[in-house]
């Protein structure tokens, strides 16, 4: 009950921040909250896949490719609304993951993070081959921007709903297959859980929530997706937001992303650090210590001050 | 006579699994001793807390020095063999790489040790090329014992020799033992389930049940003893 | 832990596999020799491929020591080769000559490799595999920021260490560079080899990564190996970037984030434990590489890298453990 209620109070907490912060802060810092709330999207997703299934995924940069080329593509011929093609963003990026998912049912760890990987440095290549419809090089553009307030509403409101969803996925039947599949395979097949179909499940989930994030990505770009934007980096701070976040923990996952989402910007306004290179001095050193000091992350360290708290 | 190891009150364990609770036992230099008990009982539990591989505390001694902060590889160099449950030896390795990393700590030529240890085993000699893993079990526990031997260790830990093997192999491995321990004074700790040949090799016993030791003495004290006849000679 | 029995029938499996894939290996040599005596342009492309696969090769032979060594796929090795690859630049700049440059990255590296591992990979390795891995991605993007900032990211001019001479053989323009990147990587891996097979130090690396707990019991340092490994697999890397360098004119930062993907293909062809499956899968996607993009229309040179991971995926799904490797794959 202690933890129900703890629960429920950290997240009435967390909805009140958000709807004050907007008054509260300038512009800019808006879009970065923003950024937060996309990265808490793809952060959470690669959660659920890792977290609740123990497979890890460096491709999540390729569902979001996916998903903001979705939402600039539509856009720009169609007109569509924005919000609408999220949906079809998560709809698509469900399919694909679901159908990457499968061959990633054979493979363990190592070979799935090589396969991800692959995926992750070449699907954003794809639109260079097809140029005329995905633009090429050059990109494509949504018909119309959004500003910034509008991207933090829609971000955040999209992450609630979609922490929401996750949470009533995986304290059903579904979840509990989850864990059982992460803590041990063969328990898991033994007591007659199909294996196949919750792992390639997950893929799905996992990918679908990058595929949202990646809409939401390119319209925090100025409405522009090109290869360019969704190089393997974005991948790996997704992963690296997750590892930071650590498992099972909506605060460690709101760590993660804010890892990722602010530490850039805000080692750059430090004097020596500044260029965009000194950037990712920054953020490779802070991984590399996170994951030593923390290597269950942020979850790990609540989790460690919860046992310490008890006894 | 000091004992060449000494054990004192040693724990051991597995995690939260405590196995050993307080085992005592010596073994003096030029003697076999076995360890009997039942399965689950600690023997190989005790290997593994002289040679370091399992966590442990008390006080355990060798040759006058405390081995409690010695690793495997440390034990190795002062001259403890190990050939463990499993015989430990690198299937995917050829015959005579397995040797070769016997001697691993030996600095300089190994050859006349190879030499020495192809006279016990005469058969290994041609099958130097030959994959480890393609040997038969038997064949595999004699390279074992024959890669204890080339570090021509001071002491030697055998766990469970005679497990899998038929039984002329098994008089044929405790045969070479005995030869070794009465040519060149090597001290043998064996640990055994075949009780009855454990007996006829070693000198003294030790019995141990539980992680505890229960019974202790010369190898005729203990055939002579009710309890080890009943349990463990079957008569 | 093994039996004999399954030890027994693992070894034969593997004497079986082997002819097989060598038939078809040779099959396939027999066929570019072929293609090459018919066609000028088939005959330059495989020489090509033959020069790049030998880097992709050499970067995949990297990649399997780190995992055979510690189970973990070092996702910053491009990255690592890449540095010491300006490394050597900056010697050169400082005045020394392109070989001694080279020898001395090669010692930086083993050391850079070493100290990597000793600081930051093991402390982690104990506790979390996936930390590991992060730890190498980390890696990965912290040397990428290292050498913008350092060097910057605009293109830089080495010297070629093999001249610009080009051989003209029957009609066939063979460049000396591609000659001798083969060559190179050819004596590393060879070198590399004898320390493997005829080395105490090679015999301790091996059983350390076989079973570490048995070589323990023998007295090998298994730490200490692992840290080698690392080491070693830095050194080549370094070779791989500094032959990798004049193939592409000139050097900036993004130098080997394309090789690292053909490597990571080359490595899972061959199969991640095996140092000569990875040599040789490197060879054959260096030229199945050049030869896809002559011949299949389909298949541009952008899709290269996505032609890759199709070889990734096709060889999981077929073949899991590659051509010549042993290891499970697959989960249940």
């Amino acid at each position: 009950m202690r933890g129900r209620i703890a629960a429920l109070v950290s997240l009435a907490v967390v909805a009140a921040v958000l709807c004050v912060l907007p008054f509260l802060i300038s512009d800019y810092n808006l879009s970065l909250a923003a950024r937060v709330g996309v990265f808490f999207i793809a952060v959470l997703g690669l959660d659920i896949l890792t977290g609740y299934t123990g497979q890890i995924s460096i491709g999540h940069g390729a569902f979001m490719a996916i998903g903001g080329y979705t939402t600039a593509v539509m856009s720009r011929d169609h007109h569509t609304n924005l919000v609408v093609t999220m949906l079809v963003a998560f709809a698509i990026c469900f399919v694909v993951g679901f159908l990457v998912g499968l061959p990633a049912l054979r493979l363990s760890g190592a070979y799935l993070a090589l396969v991800t990987f692959a995926l992750a440095v070449s699907v954003p290549l794809l639109p260079l081959k097809w140029s005329s419809f995905l633009g090429g090089r050059d990109g494509v553009q949504t018909s119309h921007e959004v500003s910034n307030l509008w991207l933090y509403v829609v971000a955040w409101a999209a992450s609630a709903i979609l922490f929401v969803l996750a949470w009533l996925i995986l304290r059903g039947r579904v979840g509990r297959a989850f864990r059982a599949v992460r803590d041990s395979e063969i328990a898991a097949v033994a007591s007659g859980i199909e294996l196949p179909v919750y792992k390639t499940l997950a893929f799905g989930i996992s990918a679908a929530y990058a595929g949202v994030a990646g809409s939401l990505f390119v319209l925090a770009n100025n409405g522009f997706a090109a290869p360019d934007e969704f190089a393997i980096v974005l991948s790996l701070q997704i992963l690296i937001g997750a590892a930071v976040a650590g498992l099972g923990s909506l605060w460690g996952v709101l760590a993660g992303a804010a890892f990722v989402g602010l530490l850039p910007s805000v080692s750059s306004s430090v004097p020596v650090i500044g260029s965009a290179h000194g950037q990712d001095v920054v953020f490779g050193a802070a991984v590399i210590l996170v994951m030593l000091v923390l290597p269950d992350g942020f979850a790990g360290l609540l989790a460690r001050i919860r046992r310490l708290a008890r006894a | 006579m000091t004992a060449l190891l000494e054990l004192e009150d040693v724990e051991a364990r597995y995690g939260p699994v405590h196995v050993l609770h307080g085992i005592s036992l010596a073994v003096d230099e030029g003697t076999v001793v076995t360890v009997l008990g039942p399965n689950g009982a600690g023997k190989t539990t005790t290997l593994r807390a002289i040679s370091g591989t399992v966590r442990r505390s008390g006080s355990i001694r060798f040759a006058g020095g405390s081995l409690n902060r010695v690793g495997p590889d440390g034990v190795a160099r002062l001259g403890i063999a190990h050939v463990p449950e499993g015989r430990g030896t690198f299937s995917e390795l050829t015959v005579s790489e397995n040797l070769r990393l016997g001697a691993y700590t030996r600095r300089g030529s190994i050859q006349p040790e190879l030499d020495r240890v192809f006279s016990y085993f005469p058969w290994l000699s041609e099958r130097r090329r030959q994959q480890a893993g393609t040997l038969s079990g038997g064949e595999q526990q004699m390279l074992a014992l024959a890669r204890a031997f080339v570090l021509r260790p001071r002491l030697l830990l055998l766990d469970e020799p005679s497990l899998g093997l038929a039984p002329v192999l098994v008089a044929e491995l405790f045969r070479i033992v005995g030869e070794l321990n009465e040519k060149e004074g090597l001290t043998v700790l064996v640990v055994e389930q075949n009780a009855h040949l454990a007996l006829q090799a070693a000198a003294a016993g030790y019995v141990l049940e539980a992680g505890r030791v229960v019974l202790s003495g010369s190898t005729a004290e203990l055939q002579a003893d009710d309890a080890v006849r009943r349990s463990y000679l079957g008569y | 832990m093994v039996t004999a029995a399954t030890s027994r029938i693992e070894g034969l499996r593997n004497g079986a596999a082997v002819p097989v894939v060598s038939l078809v290996l040779i099959a396939c040599a027999t066929g570019l020799l072929v293609g090459s005596l018919r066609s000028a342009t088939f005959a330059q492309l495989t020489v090509q491929g033959l020069a790049l696969g030998a880097v992709y090769g050499i970067l995949a032979l990297a990649l399997v020591l780190v995992y055979r060594a510690t189970r973990v796929i070092n996702f910053a090795q491009g990255e690592l080769a890449m540095a010491t690859t300006y490394i050597a630049y900056q010697l050169i700049q400082w005045g020394l000559s392109y070989w001694e440059a080279f020898a001395a990255t090669l010692a930086i590296a083993l050391v850079l490799g070493t100290v990597l591992e000793l600081t930051l990979i093991r402390p982690v390795l104990h506790r979390s595999a996936i930390a590991a891995v992060i730890v190498t991605v980390g890696l990965f993007v912290l040397i990428d920021g290292i050498v913008n900032w350092i060097w910057g990211g605009d293109f830089k001019s080495m010297p070629s260490p093999f001249g610009t001479k080009i051989y003209h053989v029957g009609g066939v323009s063979i460049s000396r560079l591609y000659i001798g990147m083969f060559v190179v990587v050819i004596i590393a891996a060879l070198l590399v080899w004898v320390l493997f097979r005829f080395t105490k130090l090679g015999l301790g690396m091996r059983a350390a990564a076989l079973r570490p707990a048995e070589a323990a019991l023998v007295g090998v340092r298994v730490d200490w190996m692992l840290a080698v490994g690392w080491g070693l697999a830095a050194l080549l890397g370094a070779v791989a970037g500094l032959m990798a360098e004049p193939s592409q004119f000139f050097l900036e930062p993004t130098l080997m984030q394309p090789i690292l993907v053909y490597a990571f293909a080359a490595a899972v062809l061959g199969g991640l434990d095996s140092p000569a499956g990875a040599l040789i899968g490197g060879l054959a996607i260096g030229v199945s590489l050049n030869l896809v993009v002559q011949y299949v229309p389909a298949i541009s040179s952008e899709l290269q890298e996505p032609f890759a991971f199709a070889v990734i995926i096709g060889v999981l799904l077929l073949k899991p453990s590659g051509l010549f490797g042993h290891r499970e794959v697959r989960r249940v």
